[in-house]
Protein backbone atom coordinates (compact mmCIF):
# COMPACT_ATOMS: atom_id res chain seq x y z
CA UNK A 1 0.00 0.00 0.00
CA UNK A 2 1.39 3.14 -0.75
CA UNK A 3 -0.11 6.58 1.23
CA UNK A 4 -2.42 8.69 -0.58
CA UNK A 5 -0.90 11.30 -2.36
CA UNK A 6 0.10 14.86 -0.86
CA UNK A 7 -2.15 17.55 -2.25
CA UNK A 8 1.01 19.21 -3.96
CA UNK A 9 1.24 15.71 -6.46
CA UNK A 10 -2.47 15.95 -7.08
CA UNK A 11 -2.54 20.05 -8.21
CA UNK A 12 1.23 18.92 -10.10
CA UNK A 13 -0.46 16.56 -12.46
CA UNK A 14 -3.76 19.00 -12.70
CA UNK A 15 -1.60 21.66 -13.65
CA UNK A 16 1.00 20.02 -15.70
CA UNK A 17 -1.88 19.08 -17.80
CA UNK A 18 -3.87 22.21 -17.73
CA UNK A 19 -0.46 24.13 -18.08
CA UNK A 20 -2.12 27.05 -15.60
CA UNK A 21 -0.56 27.85 -12.30
CA UNK A 22 -2.10 29.81 -10.15
CA UNK A 23 0.16 32.25 -8.07
CA UNK A 24 -0.12 32.46 -4.54
CA UNK A 25 0.72 36.07 -2.65
CA UNK A 26 3.26 35.95 -0.29
CA UNK A 27 1.47 37.56 2.69
CA UNK A 28 4.24 36.91 5.32
CA UNK A 29 7.73 36.69 4.90
CA UNK A 30 9.06 33.43 5.69
CA UNK A 31 11.34 32.25 8.90
CA UNK A 32 14.29 29.90 9.55
CA UNK A 33 11.51 27.63 10.49
CA UNK A 34 10.33 27.05 7.18
CA UNK A 35 12.29 24.15 5.95
CA UNK A 36 13.40 25.98 2.22
CA UNK A 37 14.56 28.70 4.33
CA UNK A 38 16.70 27.45 7.19
CA UNK A 39 19.68 28.63 5.79
CA UNK A 40 18.75 31.98 4.37
CA UNK A 41 20.10 35.40 5.41
CA UNK A 42 16.50 36.51 7.62
CA UNK A 43 17.80 39.99 7.52
CA UNK A 44 18.18 40.45 4.23
CA UNK A 45 15.22 38.60 3.13
CA UNK A 46 13.31 41.77 5.51
CA UNK A 47 15.30 44.10 3.41
CA UNK A 48 13.98 42.42 0.04
CA UNK A 49 10.02 42.58 1.26
CA UNK A 50 7.46 40.68 0.11
CA UNK A 51 7.27 41.98 -3.38
CA UNK A 52 10.60 40.13 -4.06
CA UNK A 53 8.89 37.48 -2.67
CA UNK A 54 5.85 37.86 -4.87
CA UNK A 55 8.27 38.53 -8.40
CA UNK A 56 8.03 35.24 -9.63
CA UNK A 57 9.06 34.73 -13.07
CA UNK A 58 6.45 32.06 -14.89
CA UNK A 59 7.84 30.05 -17.81
CA UNK A 60 5.66 27.34 -19.76
CA UNK A 61 7.94 24.96 -22.69
CA UNK A 62 5.83 23.92 -24.76
CA UNK A 63 5.74 20.45 -25.67
CA UNK A 64 9.19 19.17 -27.86
CA UNK A 65 10.29 22.40 -27.48
CA UNK A 66 13.83 23.40 -26.02
CA UNK A 67 14.61 26.18 -23.43
CA UNK A 68 17.80 27.65 -21.80
CA UNK A 69 18.85 30.23 -19.87
CA UNK A 70 22.33 31.15 -18.75
CA UNK A 71 22.94 33.83 -15.63
CA UNK A 72 25.76 35.40 -13.49
CA UNK A 73 24.32 37.14 -10.37
CA UNK A 74 25.66 38.81 -7.63
CA UNK A 75 26.21 42.29 -6.51
CA UNK A 76 26.37 44.00 -3.24
CA UNK A 77 22.83 43.95 -2.88
CA UNK A 78 20.10 41.02 -1.63
CA UNK A 79 18.56 38.97 -4.48
CA UNK A 80 16.05 36.92 -4.73
CA UNK A 81 15.17 35.04 -8.26
CA UNK A 82 12.68 33.08 -8.24
CA UNK A 83 11.76 30.76 -11.76
CA UNK A 84 8.94 29.17 -12.09
CA UNK A 85 8.85 27.01 -15.16
CA UNK A 86 6.49 24.25 -16.85
CA UNK A 87 7.49 21.58 -19.25
CA UNK A 88 5.05 20.29 -21.75
CA UNK A 89 5.63 16.31 -23.15
CA UNK A 90 9.41 15.90 -24.27
CA UNK A 91 9.89 19.55 -23.67
CA UNK A 92 13.89 20.42 -21.97
CA UNK A 93 14.70 23.03 -20.04
CA UNK A 94 18.31 24.12 -18.84
CA UNK A 95 19.39 26.80 -16.51
CA UNK A 96 22.79 27.64 -15.63
CA UNK A 97 23.92 29.99 -13.14
CA UNK A 98 26.99 31.64 -11.77
CA UNK A 99 25.80 33.24 -8.32
CA UNK A 100 28.79 35.18 -6.56
CA UNK A 101 26.18 37.28 -4.49
CA UNK A 102 27.97 39.74 -1.56
CA UNK A 103 24.86 39.45 -0.02
CA UNK A 104 22.54 37.08 0.38
CA UNK A 105 21.23 36.05 -2.99
CA UNK A 106 18.79 33.22 -3.93
CA UNK A 107 17.81 31.88 -6.58
CA UNK A 108 14.99 29.41 -6.77
CA UNK A 109 13.83 26.95 -9.55
CA UNK A 110 9.86 24.67 -9.11
CA UNK A 111 9.74 22.98 -12.23
CA UNK A 112 7.03 20.74 -12.99
CA UNK A 113 8.22 17.79 -15.96
CA UNK A 114 5.40 16.68 -18.64
CA UNK A 115 5.95 13.22 -19.75
CA UNK A 116 9.38 11.93 -21.25
CA UNK A 117 10.65 16.16 -20.52
CA UNK A 118 14.16 16.90 -19.04
CA UNK A 119 15.04 19.86 -16.65
CA UNK A 120 18.74 20.50 -15.98
CA UNK A 121 19.85 22.70 -13.98
CA UNK A 122 23.89 23.46 -13.27
CA UNK A 123 24.99 26.02 -10.68
CA UNK A 124 27.82 27.61 -9.23
CA UNK A 125 28.07 29.46 -5.76
CA UNK A 126 31.25 31.77 -4.94
CA UNK A 127 32.90 34.05 -2.39
CA UNK A 128 33.94 35.01 0.63
CA UNK A 129 32.64 37.40 3.09
CA UNK A 130 29.77 36.56 5.82
CA UNK A 131 27.33 36.54 2.30
CA UNK A 132 24.86 33.34 2.07
CA UNK A 133 24.37 32.36 -1.69
CA UNK A 134 21.53 29.35 -2.09
CA UNK A 135 19.98 27.67 -4.89
CA UNK A 136 16.54 26.06 -3.47
CA UNK A 137 15.14 23.67 -6.45
CA UNK A 138 11.72 21.96 -6.46
CA UNK A 139 11.58 19.47 -9.11
CA UNK A 140 8.29 18.14 -9.32
CA UNK A 141 7.79 14.85 -11.85
CA UNK A 142 4.59 14.79 -12.40
CA UNK A 143 4.08 12.53 -15.59
CA UNK A 144 6.17 9.65 -16.46
CA UNK A 145 9.53 9.01 -18.14
CA UNK A 146 10.93 12.48 -17.55
CA UNK A 147 14.43 13.54 -16.47
CA UNK A 148 16.35 15.34 -14.37
CA UNK A 149 19.62 16.34 -13.40
CA UNK A 150 20.86 18.99 -11.08
CA UNK A 151 24.92 19.94 -10.00
CA UNK A 152 25.73 22.41 -7.81
CA UNK A 153 29.08 23.62 -6.95
CA UNK A 154 29.76 25.34 -4.39
CA UNK A 155 33.48 27.55 -3.46
CA UNK A 156 33.64 29.77 -0.24
CA UNK A 157 36.08 31.30 2.21
CA UNK A 158 36.00 33.93 5.08
CA UNK A 159 32.49 33.19 6.80
CA UNK A 160 30.82 33.10 3.46
CA UNK A 161 27.85 30.46 3.04
CA UNK A 162 26.98 28.17 0.15
CA UNK A 163 23.01 26.17 0.15
CA UNK A 164 21.80 23.47 -1.95
CA UNK A 165 18.59 22.76 -1.51
CA UNK A 166 16.77 20.63 -3.37
CA UNK A 167 13.46 18.97 -3.29
CA UNK A 168 12.63 15.96 -5.44
CA UNK A 169 9.01 14.78 -5.50
CA UNK A 170 7.80 12.02 -8.33
CA UNK A 171 4.09 11.35 -8.31
CA UNK A 172 2.88 7.97 -7.97
CA UNK A 173 1.91 7.46 -12.00
CA UNK A 174 5.27 9.12 -12.79
CA UNK A 175 6.98 5.95 -13.67
CA UNK A 176 10.36 5.36 -15.30
CA UNK A 177 11.30 8.84 -13.51
CA UNK A 178 14.69 9.24 -13.68
CA UNK A 179 16.08 12.20 -11.09
CA UNK A 180 19.97 12.96 -9.80
CA UNK A 181 21.73 15.84 -7.82
CA UNK A 182 24.67 16.28 -7.15
CA UNK A 183 26.25 18.84 -4.61
CA UNK A 184 30.22 19.47 -3.76
CA UNK A 185 31.54 21.57 -1.66
CA UNK A 186 34.77 23.48 -1.33
CA UNK A 187 35.99 25.17 1.50
CA UNK A 188 38.96 27.21 1.16
CA UNK A 189 39.18 28.12 4.82
CA UNK A 190 38.22 27.26 8.21
CA UNK A 191 34.85 29.42 8.93
CA UNK A 192 33.29 28.86 5.47
CA UNK A 193 29.95 26.14 5.18
CA UNK A 194 28.31 24.57 2.83
CA UNK A 195 25.04 22.79 3.09
CA UNK A 196 22.99 20.65 1.18
CA UNK A 197 19.68 19.79 1.41
CA UNK A 198 18.77 17.06 -0.53
CA UNK A 199 14.77 16.02 0.13
CA UNK A 200 12.93 13.44 -1.87
CA UNK A 201 9.32 12.43 -1.60
CA UNK A 202 8.69 9.43 -3.89
CA UNK A 203 4.99 8.08 -4.55
CA UNK A 204 6.06 5.85 -7.56
CA UNK A 205 7.78 2.56 -7.35
CA UNK A 206 9.47 2.17 -10.73
CA UNK A 207 11.91 5.64 -10.43
CA UNK A 208 15.66 5.88 -10.40
CA UNK A 209 16.51 9.07 -7.40
CA UNK A 210 20.45 9.34 -6.82
CA UNK A 211 21.38 11.95 -4.72
CA UNK A 212 25.31 12.84 -3.60
CA UNK A 213 26.88 15.85 -1.43
CA UNK A 214 30.65 15.99 -0.31
CA UNK A 215 32.37 19.10 1.17
CA UNK A 216 36.10 19.24 1.10
CA UNK A 217 39.20 21.49 1.10
CA UNK A 218 41.65 21.53 -1.66
CA UNK A 219 44.22 18.76 -2.12
CA UNK A 220 47.60 20.01 -0.47
CA UNK A 221 49.42 17.33 -2.51
CA UNK A 222 48.14 18.96 -5.64
CA UNK A 223 48.68 22.18 -4.85
CA UNK A 224 52.35 21.41 -3.38
CA UNK A 225 53.32 19.55 -6.55
CA UNK A 226 51.59 22.32 -8.76
CA UNK A 227 53.95 24.84 -6.95
CA UNK A 228 56.73 22.87 -7.69
CA UNK A 229 56.45 22.94 -11.24
CA UNK A 230 56.62 26.75 -10.98
CA UNK A 231 52.81 27.48 -10.50
CA UNK A 232 52.29 30.35 -7.31
CA UNK A 233 49.40 29.67 -4.81
CA UNK A 234 46.99 31.71 -6.47
CA UNK A 235 47.72 29.84 -10.02
CA UNK A 236 47.11 26.58 -8.23
CA UNK A 237 43.93 27.68 -6.29
CA UNK A 238 42.81 28.80 -9.47
CA UNK A 239 43.48 25.74 -11.50
CA UNK A 240 42.02 23.52 -9.03
CA UNK A 241 38.36 25.54 -8.69
CA UNK A 242 38.52 25.53 -12.16
CA UNK A 243 38.57 22.25 -12.62
CA UNK A 244 36.30 21.26 -9.17
CA UNK A 245 33.70 24.03 -10.70
CA UNK A 246 33.91 22.34 -14.55
CA UNK A 247 31.01 19.81 -13.65
CA UNK A 248 28.19 22.35 -13.08
CA UNK A 249 28.86 23.73 -16.46
CA UNK A 250 29.45 20.55 -18.25
CA UNK A 251 26.10 19.98 -19.90
CA UNK A 252 25.96 23.43 -21.32
CA UNK A 253 26.99 23.34 -25.00
CA UNK A 254 27.34 26.88 -25.70
CA UNK A 255 31.10 27.30 -25.02
CA UNK A 256 31.21 31.23 -24.84
CA UNK A 257 28.56 30.82 -22.74
CA UNK A 258 29.88 28.39 -20.57
CA UNK A 259 33.41 30.35 -20.66
CA UNK A 260 31.37 33.41 -19.16
CA UNK A 261 30.11 31.74 -16.25
CA UNK A 262 33.18 30.02 -15.26
CA UNK A 263 35.21 33.83 -15.85
CA UNK A 264 32.93 35.00 -13.64
CA UNK A 265 33.46 32.52 -11.09
CA UNK A 266 37.14 33.02 -11.59
CA UNK A 267 36.74 36.28 -11.09
CA UNK A 268 35.18 36.19 -8.18
CA UNK A 269 38.13 33.93 -6.67
CA UNK A 270 40.19 36.51 -7.25
CA UNK A 271 41.48 37.83 -3.30
CA UNK A 272 40.36 34.69 -1.87
CA UNK A 273 42.57 33.22 1.58
CA UNK A 274 45.40 31.00 0.10
CA UNK B 1 75.38 24.60 -7.84
CA UNK B 2 73.75 22.96 -5.10
CA UNK B 3 75.76 23.18 -1.94
CA UNK B 4 74.19 21.31 1.15
CA UNK B 5 75.72 22.09 4.24
CA UNK B 6 75.25 20.66 8.10
CA UNK B 7 71.48 20.00 7.15
CA UNK B 8 68.97 19.07 10.37
CA UNK B 9 65.93 18.63 8.85
CA UNK B 10 62.81 17.66 11.04
CA UNK B 11 59.23 16.20 9.49
CA UNK B 12 55.64 16.82 11.08
CA UNK B 13 53.56 13.34 12.41
CA UNK B 14 50.75 12.45 14.35
CA UNK B 15 52.72 12.16 17.56
CA UNK B 16 55.44 15.29 17.17
CA UNK B 17 58.25 16.34 15.03
CA UNK B 18 60.72 13.74 14.15
CA UNK B 19 63.96 14.45 13.26
CA UNK B 20 65.15 12.92 10.08
CA UNK B 21 67.85 14.70 8.61
CA UNK B 22 71.03 14.69 11.00
CA UNK B 23 73.79 16.94 9.74
CA UNK B 24 74.17 15.77 5.45
CA UNK B 25 76.68 17.73 3.78
CA UNK B 26 76.68 17.35 -0.12
CA UNK B 27 77.85 19.49 -3.02
CA UNK B 28 76.79 18.83 -6.43
CA UNK B 29 78.76 21.35 -9.17
CA UNK B 30 77.48 21.91 -12.84
CA UNK B 31 78.05 19.41 -15.16
CA UNK B 32 77.97 16.56 -12.75
CA UNK B 33 75.16 13.71 -12.02
CA UNK B 34 75.39 12.68 -8.22
CA UNK B 35 73.48 9.54 -7.17
CA UNK B 36 72.41 8.71 -3.73
CA UNK B 37 71.87 5.29 -2.80
CA UNK B 38 71.06 4.41 0.83
CA UNK B 39 68.84 2.06 3.24
CA UNK B 40 64.86 2.29 3.67
CA UNK B 41 64.31 5.58 6.09
CA UNK B 42 68.13 7.51 5.91
CA UNK B 43 65.93 10.45 4.81
CA UNK B 44 66.60 9.87 1.08
CA UNK B 45 62.64 11.40 0.40
CA UNK B 46 62.95 13.34 3.69
CA UNK B 47 66.03 15.49 1.43
CA UNK B 48 64.10 15.30 -1.40
CA UNK B 49 60.91 17.31 0.23
CA UNK B 50 62.98 19.80 2.36
CA UNK B 51 65.10 20.80 -0.90
CA UNK B 52 61.20 21.01 -2.56
CA UNK B 53 59.95 23.04 -0.07
CA UNK B 54 57.32 20.78 0.88
CA UNK B 55 55.11 21.51 3.76
CA UNK B 56 55.48 20.12 7.39
CA UNK B 57 58.88 19.56 6.79
CA UNK B 58 61.57 22.13 9.13
CA UNK B 59 64.74 22.70 8.55
CA UNK B 60 66.39 23.27 12.43
CA UNK B 61 70.25 23.71 10.85
CA UNK B 62 72.28 24.38 7.93
CA UNK B 63 72.16 25.99 4.78
CA UNK B 64 71.62 25.05 1.20
CA UNK B 65 72.82 27.39 -1.78
CA UNK B 66 71.29 27.09 -5.07
CA UNK B 67 72.77 28.80 -8.13
CA UNK B 68 74.71 31.00 -5.18
CA UNK B 69 71.68 31.77 -3.43
CA UNK B 70 69.80 30.72 -0.23
CA UNK B 71 67.37 28.11 -1.56
CA UNK B 72 65.50 28.41 1.88
CA UNK B 73 64.80 32.23 1.15
CA UNK B 74 62.31 31.08 -1.72
CA UNK B 75 58.75 29.91 -1.91
CA UNK B 76 58.24 26.26 -3.48
CA UNK B 77 57.09 27.70 -7.00
CA UNK B 78 60.29 30.52 -6.86
CA UNK B 79 62.80 27.53 -6.21
CA UNK B 80 61.12 25.58 -9.65
CA UNK B 81 61.16 29.26 -11.44
CA UNK B 82 65.20 29.46 -10.15
CA UNK B 83 65.59 25.81 -12.30
CA UNK B 84 65.32 23.40 -9.94
CA UNK B 85 62.90 20.06 -10.79
CA UNK B 86 61.98 17.74 -8.48
CA UNK B 87 60.96 14.52 -10.18
CA UNK B 88 58.13 12.56 -7.55
CA UNK B 89 58.52 9.45 -6.03
CA UNK B 90 54.26 9.23 -5.79
CA UNK B 91 53.32 11.94 -8.41
CA UNK B 92 50.02 13.34 -7.83
CA UNK B 93 47.27 13.19 -10.03
CA UNK B 94 45.24 16.37 -10.68
CA UNK B 95 41.62 15.87 -11.58
CA UNK B 96 39.73 18.10 -14.10
CA UNK B 97 43.58 19.46 -15.18
CA UNK B 98 44.96 18.23 -18.33
CA UNK B 99 48.82 17.97 -18.79
CA UNK B 100 48.96 20.47 -21.59
CA UNK B 101 46.70 23.06 -19.53
CA UNK B 102 49.14 22.36 -16.68
CA UNK B 103 52.70 22.67 -18.16
CA UNK B 104 51.95 25.49 -20.63
CA UNK B 105 50.75 27.64 -17.38
CA UNK B 106 53.92 25.95 -14.99
CA UNK B 107 56.32 27.18 -17.75
CA UNK B 108 54.90 30.28 -18.31
CA UNK B 109 54.78 31.27 -15.12
CA UNK B 110 58.62 30.28 -14.81
CA UNK B 111 59.27 32.00 -17.42
CA UNK B 112 57.73 35.49 -16.51
CA UNK B 113 59.75 34.85 -13.44
CA UNK B 114 62.95 34.70 -14.91
CA UNK B 115 61.58 38.06 -17.32
CA UNK B 116 61.63 35.86 -20.46
CA UNK B 117 58.43 36.15 -22.97
CA UNK B 118 55.62 33.32 -22.52
CA UNK B 119 55.14 30.77 -25.16
CA UNK B 120 52.06 30.81 -27.53
CA UNK B 121 49.55 27.92 -27.58
CA UNK B 122 51.52 26.41 -30.83
CA UNK B 123 54.87 27.23 -29.69
CA UNK B 124 54.27 25.10 -26.35
CA UNK B 125 52.37 22.43 -28.26
CA UNK B 126 55.23 22.02 -30.54
CA UNK B 127 57.80 21.99 -27.40
CA UNK B 128 55.61 19.50 -25.64
CA UNK B 129 55.33 17.29 -28.96
CA UNK B 130 59.28 17.19 -29.21
CA UNK B 131 59.92 16.17 -25.37
CA UNK B 132 56.97 13.37 -25.44
CA UNK B 133 58.72 11.92 -28.50
CA UNK B 134 62.01 12.03 -26.52
CA UNK B 135 60.37 9.68 -23.88
CA UNK B 136 58.05 8.03 -26.54
CA UNK B 137 55.22 9.16 -24.70
CA UNK B 138 52.15 9.73 -27.06
CA UNK B 139 50.88 13.09 -27.23
CA UNK B 140 47.38 11.55 -26.78
CA UNK B 141 48.74 11.07 -23.18
CA UNK B 142 49.84 14.71 -22.58
CA UNK B 143 45.65 15.97 -23.24
CA UNK B 144 44.26 13.64 -20.39
CA UNK B 145 44.16 14.96 -17.20
CA UNK B 146 47.34 15.41 -15.20
CA UNK B 147 48.15 11.61 -14.25
CA UNK B 148 44.69 10.49 -13.90
CA UNK B 149 44.64 6.87 -14.67
CA UNK B 150 48.26 6.61 -15.71
CA UNK B 151 50.13 3.46 -14.35
CA UNK B 152 52.80 4.09 -12.27
CA UNK B 153 55.26 3.65 -15.12
CA UNK B 154 53.38 6.27 -17.34
CA UNK B 155 53.36 8.58 -14.29
CA UNK B 156 57.36 8.18 -13.67
CA UNK B 157 57.42 8.89 -17.72
CA UNK B 158 55.17 12.09 -17.86
CA UNK B 159 57.24 13.19 -14.91
CA UNK B 160 60.49 13.23 -17.46
CA UNK B 161 58.30 14.93 -20.08
CA UNK B 162 57.52 17.89 -17.44
CA UNK B 163 61.23 17.89 -16.87
CA UNK B 164 62.41 17.98 -20.82
CA UNK B 165 59.17 20.79 -21.52
CA UNK B 166 60.01 22.67 -18.20
CA UNK B 167 64.75 22.32 -19.30
CA UNK B 168 65.56 23.01 -15.27
CA UNK B 169 68.67 24.07 -14.43
CA UNK B 170 68.92 21.22 -12.01
CA UNK B 171 66.97 18.26 -11.11
CA UNK B 172 65.82 16.21 -8.05
CA UNK B 173 64.91 12.63 -9.43
CA UNK B 174 63.71 11.05 -6.24
CA UNK B 175 63.23 7.31 -6.84
CA UNK B 176 62.67 7.95 -10.51
CA UNK B 177 63.05 4.72 -11.54
CA UNK B 178 60.65 2.69 -9.33
CA UNK B 179 57.65 1.31 -10.57
CA UNK B 180 59.38 0.82 -14.34
CA UNK B 181 60.03 -2.20 -16.33
CA UNK B 182 62.97 -2.73 -18.21
CA UNK B 183 62.26 -1.10 -21.27
CA UNK B 184 60.81 2.33 -19.89
CA UNK B 185 63.64 2.48 -17.23
CA UNK B 186 66.26 2.66 -20.42
CA UNK B 187 63.53 5.03 -22.17
CA UNK B 188 63.39 7.56 -18.53
CA UNK B 189 67.50 7.02 -18.11
CA UNK B 190 68.19 7.82 -21.69
CA UNK B 191 65.42 10.86 -20.95
CA UNK B 192 67.43 12.41 -18.10
CA UNK B 193 70.74 11.98 -20.24
CA UNK B 194 69.51 14.20 -23.13
CA UNK B 195 67.67 16.41 -20.94
CA UNK B 196 69.78 17.32 -17.70
CA UNK B 197 73.66 16.03 -19.68
CA UNK B 198 75.16 19.54 -20.18
CA UNK B 199 77.09 21.83 -19.40
CA UNK B 200 75.46 24.26 -16.24
CA UNK B 201 73.32 21.25 -15.29
CA UNK B 202 73.10 19.46 -12.15
CA UNK B 203 71.10 16.44 -11.12
CA UNK B 204 70.64 14.79 -8.08
CA UNK B 205 69.17 10.90 -8.39
CA UNK B 206 68.17 9.29 -5.99
CA UNK B 207 67.84 5.73 -6.58
CA UNK B 208 67.90 2.22 -4.55
CA UNK B 209 68.81 0.15 -7.49
CA UNK B 210 72.12 -0.16 -10.36
CA UNK B 211 69.93 -0.30 -13.02
CA UNK B 212 69.06 2.95 -13.69
CA UNK B 213 72.67 3.90 -13.30
CA UNK B 214 74.06 1.34 -15.60
CA UNK B 215 71.93 3.95 -18.16
CA UNK B 216 72.65 7.50 -16.32
CA UNK B 217 76.36 6.28 -15.18
CA UNK B 218 76.48 8.89 -12.53
CA UNK B 219 79.97 10.95 -11.92
CA UNK B 220 80.08 10.51 -7.84
CA UNK B 221 78.05 8.25 -5.45
CA UNK B 222 77.06 9.21 -2.16
CA UNK B 223 75.66 6.91 1.03
CA UNK B 224 72.92 8.29 2.79
CA UNK B 225 72.35 6.44 6.20
CA UNK B 226 70.52 7.92 9.22
CA UNK B 227 70.44 11.05 8.33
CA UNK B 228 74.41 11.84 6.86
CA UNK B 229 76.21 11.33 4.11
CA UNK B 230 78.20 8.52 5.45
CA UNK B 231 80.62 7.10 2.24
CA UNK B 232 81.14 8.98 -1.37
CA UNK B 233 83.18 7.79 -4.02
CA UNK B 234 83.02 7.13 -7.99
CA UNK B 235 80.23 4.96 -10.06
CA UNK B 236 82.41 1.76 -8.68
CA UNK B 237 80.57 2.22 -5.35
CA UNK B 238 77.06 1.62 -6.68
CA UNK B 239 78.72 -1.53 -7.67
CA UNK B 240 79.91 -2.54 -4.50
CA UNK B 241 77.01 -1.85 -3.10
CA UNK B 242 74.58 -3.64 -5.72
CA UNK B 243 76.96 -6.62 -4.99
CA UNK B 244 77.85 -6.25 -1.13
CA UNK B 245 74.54 -4.73 0.34
CA UNK B 246 74.93 -1.49 2.62
CA UNK B 247 75.93 -3.26 5.67
CA UNK B 248 78.90 -4.64 4.47
CA UNK B 249 80.03 -1.31 2.76
CA UNK B 250 78.87 1.31 5.86
CA UNK B 251 80.88 -0.94 8.16
CA UNK B 252 83.96 -1.23 5.87
CA UNK B 253 83.32 3.08 5.92
CA UNK B 254 83.12 3.40 9.79
CA UNK B 255 85.97 1.13 10.49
Amino acid sequence: MYPQEPQWAREAIRAGNEKDIKMTEAQTLPTRRDEAWRYADIDAVQRLGTAALDAWQDIAVANGETWQDTMVIGTDAPELRRIRLTLGEGATAAIFVTNTGRDFTRVEVEVTLGKGAHFEFGGVTIGGGDAVREFVTTTIHAEPDATSNQTVRAVHWGTGTGNFLGEIKVARHAQKTDAAQDFKGLLLEAGASANAVPQLEIFADDVKCAHGATVGQLDEAARYYMAARGLSPEQSQRLLVQAFLGDAFVELDDEAAREKLLEAALTALEGASL
Amino acid sequence: MLKIDNLHAEVDGASGSKTILKGLSLEVPAGEVHAIMGPNGAGKSTLANVLGGKPGYDVTQGSVEFKGEDLFELDPHERAASGLFLGFQYPVEIPGVSNVQFLREALNSQRKYRGEEPLSGGEFLKLAKEKAGLLKMDMEMLKRQVNVGFSGGEKKRAEMVQMGILDPAFAVLDETDSGLDIDALRIVGEGINSIMRGQGKGVLLITHYQRLLDVVKPDRVSVLADGRIVQTGGPELALRLEAEGYDAVMAEAAA
